[in-house]
């Protein structure tokens, strides 16, 4: 049923000469969805075609709608031969489906070859008319939103959030197919791109499927991977976080909009039992018993509703559970009511196993509380337990059946049942900041996922749930945030229970440890809250989420890279990937060690936004690990760095040690007048509040802030030798005198090396791989978004580790540098999301990639940062409309607080057992668990900070938009002038306000040339094709009505090349989401609710 | 033996040396601070030992691709300028590093290079889109700021009058592009800006040849080009379609912007366009009616009373105005007669050609010989017109304006002004020109100075 789809061709422009005798070109137009063609007349000899066709209909499934991208081709029609392609352009009419996107595609787009690139343009008009599907059973999720901001749309007021969704879908590489041998590239590389396009519109479909099961109806954080798996296939994965979404009426002023709970939509209403299951106490023996269950044997759909429970249930859950391995079920399942009745009749065995598990359910039923937002409303986390990351080696096997993934569903169901082992471990019930990554190369996998354990707060919940936290006494040592604030008294918990206009959070809470502080998951130094003096706090916190709103920061941050290299012996099969998974922990570790010493050496005490990237090579492993480094307030001051000889033998060895010493200190002074850290010296002490304090405590905090003992905190140094000694050694250090640095140790010696030749940034320049820098508020309008793509090649083969380590370093150093001196023009700026990807594409070559944008910013002029600081709170309220679908199993993991070290691996070993491939990973997982068991932080009240948007009064008057511009002028071929469309890999454009967001962006182009030296070498070849991405999409915003990209980011970039053969090829991923802004300053002028047609002038500002 | 490794550059900036153990072993370590780029391999052995083996081998790396690229294109105007010059990126590195590009944030050498290099890929692949303008702006595949297009477009054209100075009147073809090396080494400009620069008069002359309608504008429209700019390629193209002669060593002495103002005057007078601007006809070409006609000016010359009272009508005129007044009212009838014999040869495509070194040869020689002043050849020539009008039997008034407003403009500008300057130089006489050159001199040698250092 259900959709007409109309195009209609109008014009095409700066076609090229395919007729070398005439210099003219007689285009003719193949538009093609599904199996239905249309073509239009023959526009003779002519370079600007005016076509002017009638509409073409296609009649359609809403589910091919969703599937299918429109193809057009434009041809060059010849009398006596094959007519020749000039080039094609796919349109994902996926925006046009939803009633709040896009309502036509309408504009010029680029015409792209993947042998020749961008041949000309061709202005289209696609309309979609789609009937309403109420069918239950159907298919398709037409209408659900897709995000890819990890944060809640600017526009949008979240009633629910949901919970995870994820989907894979697999099938063959046409590159591997056999026809490959005799079909042009040509051919073959737009069969592939067909064919990606055809299964992320499946993919968005399935999951879209999930979200409306689960009564949602957008999809934020949505995250889509491709693995080229080579001969074994071909896989498109996607995660992202369920929601309901409300649009913001935009009359109303944010923080008039009332409590949430009143605002859940109808149909989510069900949900709320899960919430309500009475089966806490039972969770424990889950959490280590589980996970086999769920790997094991065939998929067992409803294994976890909660059939006893009283109230009627969402089905949702269990079927997002049972989808991750087959999601036909899954689309059967009634949307609302009772799910089981229908699921009961087609599987009786599954319903058994459900009921005997029943008891366990109420944890299982959020399958994964695991979020992929990295940003919150201020008083949504209540702890941050740190950063827990999960990996595994896996041998890539041919995918038998296409259409049951399971093996792949199966690896990743593995490891995100290990991350929320994890974060129970942390005394965490939930992840947030998730992402998932892999590296392949040749046959070898390495899947990675990491996260931030978190505790959310039940206010968020429903009603239901917060009964469930509240009754929870027996398991309220742990800080459960119910019982937290009952303990601390004070009415706390009655706040909780109202509005959130008073929900202030207990502002320093987030950082407030989650576990037990007697029965820590890890050896850490727990201090006292440095804010609200009630909480324990550790020293050091590491979070992969962005930095909270209301996180009180000292200073400004900065960016923190750990960088290392691993030479591995090339090897098949089991052998490599086993000596793959013996490397992983080492490296962890060393990355781990680096980022701290790096982070203390700049006297800061917190990393957001941590990513840490191993990819694998045929001979060498790289890691790369970034990180913003903050200073936050609540949280103790770092020590120093101490070095320490352990046999003191002769004088010159004393001096040597003492001058490393006296360097360190020096850039720790200058580092901290650099990142202007001045916390406040000392505390005036409050004696009731140390009252029962042990004494160690009090003798930290009532020491100098930067106390000896601490000041030699430790340092983490791998020692490489066995794996025994490295997890004893990890364990032990917490209690031990701590020292710093035997120089004993070559090792050592190379990384002092390392820390203190770490490129100074140049003055003016800051730079932090989150969304935005901590300390910065009053950016202006000038932007910049670029990538940066560099390959080296290592000319010798006898690498060292150590050599290789200090070539890597030096590559980023260089490219960081020369990011710098080509952005000096922006000064002051920022470098805002730097996010580096690193490659090992093939045998001593190294590639780094690198997206970011350049944010200049104004020195301070107090005034516009205060007003950005009151409009900054505005905005929060508004993001407080949130309400959360949780149940309060925050409490779980501590039942058996002492079984926790022991069951992680255990459960870590159990899944390599039965899974269905070989698992190397455990072993390394383990370590990392350990490694990334990170600390707690307080944070404060101010509540306007970081995210605020920049005050307007800067801003050019002009309105940028010319939307739909086209409309207008569509009737001159070629005059019209071109829209200027922004792109940032933030959610949000400072100085301008997001109307409207038209839908997602997701392309995927492969670019090849046999004329590699013609196009300028490898550099001019990958230079125009990034350039052409960059234009395609622009031109497919701007096709939509939008004016930029925001949370824009490049997934893949794979590139290969021959320079014997003269032949390169390249693939390329992006993805974004599609928006119209408008400056601040026109917000009043400019009805809020988007006309559709904007007042044009060309951008006033030039960059973008 | 032991072997480790340590890091190690030719230069040797600071060295420290303390003792470690490694596997039991105790080493000598040799650390450096490094410089980027060229990296060493340097093995010690063992002190035991008790020699040191310095194995130094050749670690680099190399990068195979560096590629930068901005939503919005990034670039560097003084670096496109470079380019432009036709420098190497080796030479342009060089160039910036002499204008202390290296201050800015911290760059070093490699730095620079690996911008300079990205620049000029940058400008190499906009090229194609500075060949056609107009597309620059509605093409999707650079976001370039409006103003940022509009300088790229009018640098790339802009061009090097010593240049076109030489190729001005050539016909744009093959053959001349074969002989810019010629021009290269003798005007100091780079082979690859010489050819830029001569693509550039040829795909301008090429567009606007056939077009109708004014010139300067058409050129305007197609190129978007600034209103001087379009002018002097007017210009080029005029002469280039004309063919006149300037290469004559008598013409040396005239520089691209007089013959530029020469131009802009035969446009304005001598084209079709020039009388009706209505008509839509092509400035181009000169108006064959009208030269044709220029024959009935001999008139003036072989009809003797009315040579007489024209010269009567102009000393009446100028008696007591000019200095050289006495030499005039001798030499009047060859005056006039090189003036309208000039006239009426221009129906041969050869005269027409010649039309500058006939001018200069048939009229300025004389003038100078005699040291007339710029102010007196100008009051002649008004006067030489106005007095024609006066004449009774004289009936091709119309043609007479159309041919003198060139001249007479001409004269009084460039083309005599500079001559005349010239002379001066030679004169003893002091002018206010001949001071001057000394101190642009030295001006001109302290700012190479400060460049070099």
């Amino acid at each position: 049923m259900p959709g007409k789809l109309k195009a209609k061709i109008v014009a095409g422009r700066h076609l090229p000469v395919m007729d070398r005798a005439s210099d003219l070109t007689d285009a003719f137009v193949e538009v093609k969805f599904g199996n239905t063609t249309f073509k239009t007349d023959v526009f003779p000899k002519s370079l600007n075609p005016q076509w002017n066709s009638e509409w073409f209909k296609f009649e359609v499934d809403d589910e091919d709608l969703q599937d299918e991208p429109l193809q057009i081709t434009v041809l060059d029609h010849d009398t006596y031969s094959a007519n020749d392609a000039i080039g094609k352009v796919y349109i994902d009419i996926d925006p046009l489906l939803s009633c709040e996107a896009a309502t036509v595609i309408s504009g010029w787009l680029p015409i792209y070859d993947t042998i020749h690139g961008i041949r000309g343009e061709i202005n289209v008009l696609v309309k979609v008319d789609l009937f309403n599907d109420l069918n239950r059973f159907r298919q398709s999720s037409c209408g659900v939103k897709f995000f890819c901001t990890t944060s809640i749309p600017r526009c949008y007021r979240v009633a629910l959030v949901h919970g995870f969704v994820e989907e894979l879908v697999v099938n063959e590489d046409p590159e591997y197919q056999w026809i490959d041998r005799i079909r042009t590239p040509r051919a073959s590389n737009e069969a592939r791109q067909r064919l990606i396009s055809l299964m992320s519109g499946e993919l968005q479909r399935k999951i879209g499927l999930k979200v409306l099961e689960m009564g949602g109806n957008a999809v934020v954080g949505y995250l889509q991977c491709f693995d080229l798996e080579g001969e074994s296939g071909l896989v498109v994965r996607a995660i992202g976080t369920a929601c309901t979404l409300d649009k913001l009426s935009p009359g109303t002023a944010p923080n008039t909009t009332t409590h949430t709970n009143t605002h859940t939509l109808p149909n989510t209403a069900p949900t709320s039992n899960a919430c309500n299951s009475p089966s806490k106490d039972s969770k424990e023996p889950v959490f280590s018993e589980d996970p086999p269950h769920s790997l094991s044997g065939p998929p067992t759909p409803l294994r976890t509703l909660p059939s006893s429970s009283p109230p009627p249930f969402s089905p949702s859950k269990p079927c997002s559970r049972q989808s991750s391995s087959s999601d036909t079920d899954l689309s059967l399942t009634p949307r609302i009511g009772m799910g089981s009745g229908g699921s009961v009749g087609k599987e009786a065995g599954p319903l058994k196993t459900l009921l005997r598990q029943h008891t366990q359910s109420a944890l299982e039923q959020r399958e994964f509380p695991i979020f992929t937002l990295t940003c919150f409303p201020p008083g949504f986390l209540v702890h941050v337990g740190g950063v827990v990351s999960t990996r595994s080696v896996k041998l890539l096997d041919r995918i038998h059946n296409p259409d049951e993934p399971e093996t792949r569903d199966a690896w990743w169901e593995e490891i995100r049942q290990e991350i929320k082992s994890h974060a129970k471990a942390l005394g965490c019930h939930a992840v947030v900041g998730y992402s998932e990554s892999t590296s392949i190369c040749e046959e070898v996998c390495i899947l990675s996922a990491s996260g931030t354990a978190a505790m959310l707060n039940p206010r968020f919940m429903r009603e239901g749930c917060l009964d469930t936290g509240g009754s929870d006494h027996r398991l309220s040592r742990q800080p459960h945030p119910g019982m937290v604030g009952s303990e601390r008294g004070e009415g706390e918990v009655s706040s909780t229970w109202l509005g959130f206009e008073d929900a202030s959070p207990p502002s320093c809470g987030f950082v407030h440890i989650p576990y037990d502080e007697f029965n820590m998951p890890f050896p850490a130094q727990l201090t006292y809250c440095y804010h609200c003096r009630r909480q324990k706090v550790p020293d050091v916190l590491f979070t992969t989420i962005d930095l909270p709103a209301e996180a009180e920061v000292t200073g400004k941050g900065c960016l923190i890279q750990a960088r290392l290299c691993r030479t591995k012996k090339k090897a098949q099969g089991e052998v490599n990937a086993t000596s793959i998974s013996n490397l992983l922990p080492f490296m962890e570790y060393e990355l781990h060690t680096q980022l701290m010493n790096k982070l203390k050496l700049r006297s800061m005490n917190a990393l957001f936004g941590l990513r840490i990237q191993i990819s694998v090579g045929e001979n060498m492993l790289l890691g790369l690990a970034s990180a913003t480094g903050v200073y936050l307030s609540a949280l103790p001051a770092p020590g120093g760095i101490q070095i320490a000889g352990k046999t003191p033998s002769d004088l010159s060895y004393d001096q040597h040690i003492s001058t490393m010493q006296k360097r360190i200190d020096d850039t720790i002074a200058k580092n901290k007048e650099l990142y202007n850290i001045h916390p406040p010296k000392l505390f005036t002490l409050d004696p009731e509040a140390f009252t029962g304090l042990n004494t160690e405590c009090i003798e930290e905090v009532v020491g100098s802030p930067i106390p000896d003992r601490q000041r030699s905190s430790r340092l983490f140094r791998s020692t490489s030798e066995s794996s025994d000694e490295l997890s004893e050694l990890d364990l032990s250090h917490g209690k031990k005198d701590a020292f710093v640095l035997e120089i004993d140790d070559t090792d050592a010696v190379e990384d002092i090396q390392s820390l203190l030749t770490d490129a100074p940034i140049p003055a003016g320049f800051y730079s932090c791989n989150t969304e935005v820098m901590p300390g910065i508020h009053n950016w202006t309008s000038g932007l910049q978004m670029f990538t940066s793509v560099r390959v080296y090649r290592l000319s010798n083969a006898n690498l060292t580790n150590q050599g290789l380590n200090k070539i890597f370093t030096d590559l980023c150093e260089n490219l960081l540098k020369s990011l710098y001196f080509k952005l000096r023009s922006m000064i002051p700026c920022c470098l805002c999301h730097l996010n580096f990807t690193v490659a090992v594409p093939e045998e001593e070559l190294i590639q780094v990639a690198v997206t970011a944008v350049a944010m200049s910013f104004d020195k301070e002029t107090q005034q516009a940062a205060d007003k950005a600081l009151t409009r900054g709170s505005g905005e929060n309220e508004e993001q407080l409309q949130f309400s959360m679908e949780l149940c309060g199993e925050s409490t779980i993991s501590n039942n058996q607080p002492t079984a926790k070290p022991s069951g992680v691996p255990e459960s870590a070993m159990v899944h390599s057992s039965r899974a269905p491939s070989v698992d190397y990973g455990s072993f390394a997982d383990r370590c990392s668990t350990w490694l990334e068991l990170l600390r707690l932080k307080a944070h404060t009240i101010r509540r306007g900070s970081v995210k605020t948007i920049s005050s307007s009064e800067r801003c050019s008057p002009l309105p940028e938009g010319r939307s739909r511009s086209l409309r207008s002028t569509r009737s001159l071929p070629c005059g019209a002038p071109v829209t200027v469309v922004k792109m940032t890999p933030l959610s949000f454009l400072p100085g301008t306000r997001i109307v409207k967001y038209l839908g997602i962006i997701n392309m995927f182009f492969i670019r090849e040339t046999t004329s590699l030296r013609e196009e300028g070498g490898v550099s001019g070849f990958l230079h125009s094709f990034i350039a052409e991405v960059f234009a395609m999409v622009r031109a497919h915003v701007a096709a939509l009505g939008g004016n930029a990209l925001v949370s824009y980011s490049m997934k893949e970039c794979v590139f290969m090349e021959n320079p014997n053969k003269n032949q390169a090829q390249c693939l390329i991923n992006v993805s974004g989401d599609a928006v119209i802004f408008i400056r601040e300053s026109d917000q009043e002028a400019i009805p809020p609710l988007l006309t559709s047609r904007q007042t044009s002038s060309t951008g006033a500002d030039g960059t973008t | 033996m032991q072997i480790r490794y340590a890091v190690f550059t030719p230069i040797l900036c600071r060295t420290q040396r303390f003792n470690c153990a490694i596997n039991n072993t105790r080493l000598q370590m040799l650390f450096t601070q490094t410089v980027p780029g060229a990296i060493y391999l340097l093995a010690t052995v063992s002190p035991r030992l008790d020699r040191y083996i310095t194995l130094v081998k050749a670690y680099k790396m190399s990068m195979e691709l560096d590629v930068f690229v901005g939503n919005t294109t990034i670039m560097d105007m003084e670096v496109y300028q470079l380019w432009l010059d036709g420098l190497t990126v080796s030479d342009a590195v060089k160039v910036r590093m002499d204008e202390g590009a290296l201050l800015e944030c911290e760059a070093n050498p490699e730095v620079l290079t690996s911008d300079t290099m990205d620049q000029f890929r940058t400008f190499q692949m906009c090229e194609r889109l500075l060949h056609s303008p107009t597309k620059l702006g509605s093409q999707l595949l650079y976001q370039i700021p409006a103003q940022n297009q509009i300088i790229l477009i009018e640098r790339y054209y802009e061009f090097d009058s010593v240049f076109a100075r030489e190729v001005l009147g050539k016909k744009l073809s093959k053959g001349t592009k074969k002989d810019l090396d010629d021009i290269s080494c003798k005007t100091g400009i780079t082979l690859k800006s010489c050819r830029r620069q001569f693509d550039n008069f040829k795909r301008v002359f090429k567009v606007v040849e056939e077009l109708k309608g004014p010139l300067v504008e058409n050129i305007q429209r197609h190129f978007l080009l600034s209103d001087t700019l379009a002018r002097d390629y007017a210009a080029i193209v005029f002469f280039a379609n004309s063919r006149f002669e300037t290469g004559k060593r008598k013409l040396q002495y005239l520089s691209f912007q007089d013959f530029a103002f020469c131009a802009g005057q035969l446009i304005s007078y001598w084209t079709i366009g020039a009388m009706d601007s209505m008509m839509e006809d092509m400035d181009v070409d000169l108006e064959k009616e009208f030269l044709n006609e220029l024959k009935d000016l001999k008139v003036l010359v072989n009809d003797k009373d009315m040579m007489d009272q024209h010269k009567i009508l102009v000393c009446a005129a100028l008696r007591g105005k000019i200095k050289v007044y006495k030499l005039m009212e001798v030499n009047f009838k060859n005056l006039s007669r090189a003036l309208v014999n000039l006239a009426s040869k221009l129906t041969h495509t050869k005269d027409v050609r010649d039309l500058f070194i006939d001018l200069v040869e048939k009229f300025i020689e004389p003038c100078r010989y005699d040291r007339w002043t710029v102010a007196e050849i100008t009051l002649f020539l008004t006067h030489y017109t106005n007095a024609a009008h006066c004449l009774g039997t004289f009936r091709h008034q119309m043609i007479w304006d159309r041919y003198m407003g060139v001249i007479k403009s001409s004269q009084c500008s460039p083309l005599l002004h500079l001559s005349l300057i010239k002379v001066n130089y030679l004169s003893p006489t002091p002018s206010i020109s001949s001071v001057s050159p000394p101190v642009n001199i030295l001006n001109e040698l302290n700012t190479f100075l400060i460049c070099k250092l």
